[in-house]
């Protein structure tokens, strides 16, 4: 209990982003409960203005949408922190390892990190989605490789810092294994930087699942995706505005919680670990 | 210096190898190709006839061929500066890459200017009256640009304007060199969206970087030799302060360009990103291809760029 009450004080950003974090986690879980109607269910009268039945208006095929945005917290964090968790872990591994071994290993997955990096990371992801086909899962994937790479190089240059220190040198002259060497000594030293590269990309994950839907190339168009509710928004700008502004209200106020939990991690963690997907 | 140069440009090369292959692998895997879909489009059911117009279309563009093959062929036409023929289009791909290029470039440059015009000012206003109502003001408004995705802040303008004005951009794209008012009327409001999101990260950059600057030893003795607030603010502090600005700005403007689809997508800019969006969707590999490729090494050139005019900004660096 103190130890909150100092971060409170220390961090107050951070901690109103915890709050709205922890809110949209709550959301997310508690949405079978929440919402009145299912997220597909569709069938009452399209484009109906915010009422007391439907809070936040009809969408074009008759959804209610507030039943939609609260349902659309828990596929956005399901996605976010899923890929963000497979492929930040898959590349900091990645990046430790090739850093420790050095030599080609290491230069030759500079390269490939190269490639995938010099490709514009929303076409990457279209490219990609386009050979999955759109699901859910396969957004995720899509992610993935997007995460990896990035996470790769981040951790990559942590890990040649430790590799180079004296408790390293140490551990090599009391005749440790390799093996020994990386999961005691190598790996502990890179977790800092893990725990806010995690942190600091939920968000940007979460954004890019929108943003793939919103072009149409994400999740299918019946799934309760906030970037899809914008598409479908746009296109009836006039007659029904509350399509738009409830989901990109939802998905900024998440974003915005997150990116002020992610900063003050970071700065607790440790200030110099700037950089990262921002 | 111009061994280093050479080196970078031989990079280069594995990672444009590399982005290259990956995006032609991953086109290849794509379900339904460009022969499917044009003769499906023109008939309803499968025919034989169908059938033997699908082997045919496939033999004449060489999609039966092993991919090895097909990615090798692409490659010496590429480097002698051949991209194909688009093929829902009939025409060179690259008529198409030139005509869309510029747009976009257009756009990237207009965001890029607007961002800096308005972040940089906030940043050092941000700096220099630290903790003030502005201060506060300036960093609510940098962290909100962060958290609105591109996508939310579009629809928000495009809605403004509707609700506001009665009146939505152009949907006609006008070349500027042919009406620069028709064509800004339709551009500034993805460039006002675009740049709303990167000036969010580059206030908050110059504002810690000049927080850093301003305590230096060297501003201190400016102010003491009597010059100016404006002269040591701006001559002094800000200068030091820009070059991890330089950086993140090189960054983003080397990203830009593929960047831009969204906003092209919402402001019906018949721009890069639309193009390969629409590409993308009908199997047109070679278009694809081409623009992914010309995205990429524009990112690799501006990087190039950056860290060189970093040497430029900082004679104290020097690359061997």
């Amino acid at each position: 209990m103190r130890e909150v009450s100092r971060l409170v004080r220390r961090q107050p950003l951070g901690a109103a982003g915890g709050i709205i974090v922890l809110a949209l986690v709550a959301v997310a879980v508690l949405a079978p409960r929440l919402a009145w109607h299912g997220p597909k269910e569709a069938g009452f009268a399209p484009y109906l203005p915010p009422s007391a039945e439907f809070p936040m208006g009809t969408d074009q095929v008759g959804r209610d949408v507030m039943s939609r945005v609260i349902w659309g917290a828990r596929l956005s964090l399901y996605v976010g922190l899923v890929s963000v968790l497979f492929g930040i872990t898959a590349g900091s591994l990645w990046g430790a390892v090739t850093a420790y071994l050095g030599g080609a290993a290491d230069t030759g997955s500079q390269r490939v990190v190269d490639a995938v990096m010099a490709l514009p990371p929303i076409i990457l992801a279209l490219a990609l989605m386009a050979a999955l086909g759109q699901s859910v899962n396969n957004v995720i994937i899509a992610l993935v490789v997007l995460l990896t790479p990035t996470a790769a190089r981040t951790i990559r240059s942590v890990a040649l810092g430790v590799v180079a220190s004296p408790y390293m040198e140490a551990a090599r002259a009391v005749g440790a294994s390799r093996w020994r060497i990386i999961c005691r000594h190598l790996i502990p030293n890179c977790l800092a930087a893990y725990i806010v590269l995690i942190t600091t990309n939920v968000s940007y994950a979460i954004v890019v699942e929108a943003s793939l839907s919103f072009i149409g190339a994400g999740a299918p168009p019946d799934e309760p995706s906030w970037g899809g509710m914008l598409t479908a928004g746009i296109q009836a700008l006039e007659t029904a505005p509350w399509m738009i502004l409830f989901p990109g209200l939802a998905i900024s106020l998440a974003v915005f919680g997150l990116n002020l939990f992610g900063d003050s991690i970071r700065d607790v963690t440790d200030p110099r670990l700037r950089g990262g997907l921002g | 210096m111009r061994s280093y140069v050479v080196r970078r440009l031989l990079l280069f090369i594995p990672a444009l190898l590399g982005a290259s292959m990956l995006i032609f692998v991953l086109m290849r895997l794509v379900p339904g190709d460009i022969a499917e879909i044009l003769v499906y489009q023109t008939g309803s059911e499968t025919s034989g006839v169908q059938q033997r117009q699908i082997q045919q279309i496939r033999r004449e563009l060489g999609l039966n061929e092993p991919v090895v093959v097909q990615y090798l062929s692409w490659v010496a036409g590429a480097v002698r500066g051949d991209f194909g023929k688009s093929y829902t289009q009939r025409r060179p791909v690259w008529d198409i890459v030139r005509e869309r290029f510029p747009r976009s470039m257009e756009l990237a440059i207009l965001t890029l200017a607007l961002a800096l015009v308005w972040a940089i000012p906030l940043g050092v206003i941000s700096a220099v009256y630290r903790n003030s109502p502005l201060d506060y003001l300036a960093r609510i408004a940098s962290l909100s640009g962060l958290s609105l995705p591109l996508f939310v802040t579009g629809a928000l303008i495009l809605y403004g304007l509707v609700r506001l004005f009665h009146w939505i951009p152009p949907l006609e794209f006008v070349p500027f060199s042919e009406n620069p008012v028709e064509n800004l009327k339709q551009l500034i409001w993805p460039a006002l969206a675009q740049a709303f999101y990167i000036s969010a990260p580059i206030a908050r950059l110059t504002r810690s970087q000049m927080l850093e600057v301003i305590r230096q030893d060297y501003v201190r003795t400016a102010r003491a030799k009597g010059l100016t607030e404006r002269a040591v603010v701006y001559r002094h502090a800000l200068r030091n302060s820009l070059l991890p600005v330089v950086t993140f700005v090189g960054w983003w403007g080397g990203r830009l360009l593929g960047g831009l689809v969204i906003m092209e997508i919402i402001f019906v800019v018949p721009g890069m990103g639309t193009a390969l969006v629409q590409a993308v969707s009908q199997r047109d590999y070679p278009t694809v291809q081409a623009m992914v490729f010309l995205m990429a090494l524009v990112f690799l050139l501006v990087n190039l760029l950056v860290d060189l005019v970093y040497v430029w900004l900082d004679p104290r660096i020097h690359y061997a």
